[in-house]
């Protein structure tokens, strides 16, 4: 059996879940914040109006405070890659590459070179180039926003790739496949509407405040307009979105679904629990298992969920690890013993490639890839089944938190549009302070669904293929450990001077 | 089109293409000279922002162009990606960080409730400018000096060794840093230092309006001009004399062959004429600009521009094509990398290359609005009025 140093697993892993979870701190914004500015800029060049213009340049600023420390935190993100999970920028670099160098070429140079013309041009070029120059800035961010999630779609759903015994890596034959991956679209389509959202409610709380505070009432008002349309479409499409990423867990990540229910056994009409509270079974220690302590529970509604039938199966985690013949799930184990012999014949292959034993190295490849798509259970090969599980209360926790919230951001909108439109807004102070505490939340839902899309699929960078283990690079785990020291004191650090900086911004007003 | 290429082919077109990104990288990396000379050539704080503000027009690009640097070779060449960023973790290490600190500062140096203070984040400039120039150009003085480490793809297979079933391995504690300690590969690094900031003067001389500084500009050229020379012939003269890996077309393997870059100059005579035309413009750019002030030194930026281009470029060519490894192990001749043993598949090649028809439009807006942007010459006057000001 080989050796596997978890702590240099674990570090490397903390250290990305650190840099993406910083990085994702200033993204949504940037992806929603693009499109309310080029909404308020298209008004100022439609109705020649100099009060829609500072209301443009008032949330410009914002948006440059933002954007500068997400580019920060963007760049450590694409290099980690092959800093910290060499193996698997090999293993996968053919298919993984690809997104991250059209995002370069199509999307970051379109949002740096007119993010130039969008803050600098105001008198160097003319008001409809400006106009434009918004608008490719908010396209060149969401574009951006496309490839990098049709990069970690494929993780989540590897297609339209074979694995190539000679260069031992996989390769892509199908980039149409890798690109409209049924999760990718998903992916892509919930994470920008999870952008708009959370901008939209950063913007109507900003606003608030400026009610509250009895200042720039105008200016606050008009950008509550603009934000609360934007932001209720984009609630209602975070919510069809959520449901069609949700189905596609349910098919493709069953572990992932499972833990996102805490469902141990499987069942036919299976409950959704609409609400639950949870405690670890000590029974079997080590077997991950959680029980509810409270439970409200909705019945038939998860198989419908899942399956769009309210008799469907739902496997649970039980079933999952240890096979059930019933419904044609194989067990962990089963899993593990074809994976290794995936790792094995390839390797027998290799050896009778080299000593010219053509029809072993034939026969080897057939053992080989009748075996692959269980590739990455070999490396579990003598180890505790239950390291496949990932944590469950973080799953199902998360998710709930995220639903939930969700349901409380399309009800806020809704009443804060309706308030504006009858020009009453400023007189509902519950509702006002509401809005401005939901700032917060909205950052927590967004973070929350990170954690549901990456925890949930734990050990796998590549679903079955690739397990961390099998990912990282050849590193003391020490050295890891200092970077991520490095890299939280620095992000914090900026993240306060940020923060600070935005405050002060906010606190000048629209007329300054 | 694309499909019809041989895998050859393919793999040569995009080392053209990483090379030439590498190219533009060393270009606009005049940001990062010009980070290293805002205390030197900027003596009142008023001088200071408008030096911070005409290099802050420009460094987004040059951040942009290391981020597509980095994934088209990704894309390319994922190879490379696992076995030298994964390995010389120190280096990449302190560019990256070198560059994460750059990012914010443009932004927040003035704005007021920035709590780490203008100063710091002045020092943050000046620090990427230098980490940023000097560590790039040691690294890359590796393609040609070699590394230590091993490749062995059986690795991912081996589950009984009782190692971590990883593919490639650093070989030495240093990971990476040791290049430093290279005589060769620091002259690069200075270099390439020393040209970014004579690529800075010139820049600031075609865009500052304001006699004090163009006063600075002149005297600092050629201070900086001297060093880069130095430093860049002592790298290219060790280039012309040295030994080089060698790869067998048949069997590919690596050897090593006395004067191997210089056989692949002469078996590539374009790219020895982009060598030449290249350092020839460089040179002439500077040299315009110093002995003919009045009338040239708002060209200067454009010759020495496109000079450092074609050098680059070039030198980068020479690292990869003529059947030369072109990120050599010194530790396992046959772990070292070459365009055709590090690439991606022929399907993944041809899917980018179609990617790679849409640079010359982003070159052209790139160009486009940084004409309508730079019209005018900037004094701090103007800054005032200026609605965004960093
Ligand atoms: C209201 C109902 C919602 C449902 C049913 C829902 C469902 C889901 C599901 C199932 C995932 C995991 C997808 C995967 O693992 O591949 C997910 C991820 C995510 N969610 Fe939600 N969500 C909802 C609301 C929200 C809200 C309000 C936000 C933030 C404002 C949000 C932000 C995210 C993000 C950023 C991700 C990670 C990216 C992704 O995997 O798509 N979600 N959501």
């Amino acid at each position: 059996m080989n050796h596997i140093d978890f702590s240099l697993v674990d570090w490397s892993r903390a250290q990305f879940a650190l840099t993406a979870c910083y990085h994702w701190l200033f993204v949504p914004l940037t992806l929603g914040l693009s499109f309310i500015i080029a909404f308020m800029e298209t008004i100022y060049v439609k109705t020649g109006n100099e009060e829609w213009k500072r209301l443009t340049k008032f949330w410009m600023t914002v948006f440059g405070i933002n954007f500068a420390i997400g580019i920060a935190t963007g760049l450590i993100l694409e290099f980690e890659f092959g800093t910290n999970w060499s193996n698997y920028s090999w293993f996968v670099g053919d298919i993984f590459g690809a997104p991250l160098a059209i995002e370069g070429i199509m999307a970051f140079f379109l949002e740096t070179t007119f993010i130039a013309v969008m803050f600098f041009g105001w008198n160097k070029v003319g008001k409809k180039f400006h106009l434009l120059s918004t608008w490719l800035v908010a396209i060149g961010s969401n574009l951006s926003a496309l490839w990098i999630l049709v990069a970690n779609g494929w993780m989540q759903l590897p297609g339209g790739m074979k694995f190539n015994p000679d260069t031992a890596r996989n390769e892509m034959v199908n980039f149409w496949q890798v690109l409209f991956s049924p999760v990718a679209i998903n992916k892509f389509l919930h994470t920008v509407s999870s952008g708009y959202v959370l901008a939209s409610l950063f913007v109507i709380g900003v606003s608030a405040w400026f009610l509250l505070k009895k200042r720039d009432m105008i200016y606050a008002k008009r950008s509550i307009i603009v934000a609360a349309s934007f932001g209720l479409l984009a609630s209602v499409f975070i919510m069809l979105t959520g449901d069609g990423s949700a189905r596609a867990v349910a098919h493709h990540q069953p572990m992932k679904f499972a833990a996102m229910e805490n469902l141990y056994v499987g069942q036919q009409n299976a409950p959704l629990a609409a609400f639950g509270i949870l405690k670890a079974d000590p029974s079997a220690p080590g077997h991950k298992k959680m029980d509810f302590r409270y439970l409200v529970e909705i019945p038939d509604v998860l198989s419908y969920m899942a399956f769009l039938n309210p008799n469907a199966y739902v496997p649970g985690i039980y079933d999952l690890v240890h096979g059930n013949p019933a419904h044609g799930i194989p067990s962990y184990n089963e899993r593990i013993a074809k994976g290794l012999t995936a790792i094995n014949s390839l390797a027998a292959y290799k050896r009778a490639r080299l000593a010219g034993k053509d029809s072993l190295a034939a026969a080897s490849l057939t053992t080989f890839e009748a075996n692959y798509s269980n590739f990455g259970y070999g490396y579990y090969a003598n180890r505790d089944v239950h390291e496949l599980i990932p944590s469950i209360a973080t799953s199902f926790y998360s998710f709930r938190i995220m639903v939930f919230l969700g349901l409380h951001f399309f009800a806020l909108l809704l009443v804060v549009l309706i308030l504006t439109v009858k020009n009453k807004i400023e007189t509902k102070k519950i509702i006002l302070y509401t809005a401005l505490w939901t700032i917060p939340l909205a950052y927590i839902a967004s973070m929350l669904g990170w954690i549901v899309a990456e925890v949930g699929r734990q050990p796998w960078v590549i679903q079955d293929i690739l397990p961390t283990i099998a990912a990282v690079s050849q590193l003391k785990a020490s050295s890891v450990q200092l970077t991520f020291w490095v890299f939280a004191l620095f992000f914090t650090a900026l993240l306060i001077a940020e923060i600070g900086i935005m405050l002060k911004q906010i606190n000048k007003g629209f007329n300054a | 089109m694309f499909e019809s290429l041989s895998l050859l082919s393919l793999q040569e077109y995009w080392w053209l293409i990483v090379s030439l990104l590498g190219a533009l990288l060393v270009f606009l990396m005049f940001v990062q000279g010009g980070q290293t000379l805002i205390y030197s050539l900027g003596k009142t704080e008023e001088e200071r922002t408008l030096l911070v503000n005409l290099l802050g027009r420009k460094w987004e690009l040059t951040f942009t162009t290391l981020v597509t640097f980095g994934g088209a070779f990704f894309a390319s060449f994922p190879l490379f990606y696992s076995t030298s960023f994964g390995g010389a973790y120190w280096v990449w290490m302190a560019i990256l960080i070198a560059f994460v600190i750059q990012a914010v500062s443009y932004e927040y140096r003035k704005k007021p409730g920035n709590f780490l203070g203008q100063k710091t984040f002045e020092i943050f400039l000046v620090l990427n400018g230098l980490l940023g120039t000097l560590l790039l150009g040691t690294a890359v003085a590796t393609f040609f000096t070699g590394s230590a480490f091993s490749v062995n793809k059986m690795n991912l297979l081996d589950l009984t060794s009782g190692n971590m079933p990883i593919i490639s391995e650093w070989k030495g504690p240093a990971h990476g840093l040791e290049a430093a300690l290279n005589p060769i590969n620091l002259s690069l690094g200075l270099a390439v230092f020393f040209l970014a900031r004579v690529l800075a003067i010139l820049y600031f001389m075609n865009r500052v309006n304001h006699a004090v500084i163009m006063e600075r500009l002149k005297k600092q050229l050629l201070h900086n001009a001297v060093p880069f020379l130095v430093f860049f012939l002592v790298f290219a003269g060790w280039l012309l004399f040295s030994n080089g890996f060698a790869v067998d077309p048949k069997t590919g393997i690596v050897s090593m062959e006395p004067y191997k870059y210089l056989h692949n100059l002469l078996a590539l005579p374009v790219v020895a004429i982009l060598f030449v035309l290249g350092v020839a413009a460089v040179l002439l750019g500077i040299i315009r600009s110093a002995f003919c002030f009045e009338k040239c030194h708002t060209k200067g930026i454009w010759l020495s521009g496109t000079g450092t281009v074609l050098t680059v470029w070039s030198l980068l060519l020479l690292a990869g094509y003529n059947h030369t490894a072109y990120y050599p192990s010194t530790y396992d001749l046959q772990s070292s990398l070459t365009i055709e043993n590090s690439s991606s598949s022929h399907y993944t090649l041809t899917a980018m290359s179609y990617v790679s028809l849409l640079v010359p439009f982003v070159l052209a807006y790139i160009w486009y609005v940084w004409r309508a942007m730079d019209k005018k010459k900037i004094s701090t006057e103007e800054l005032k009025s200026e609605s965004h000001v960093y």
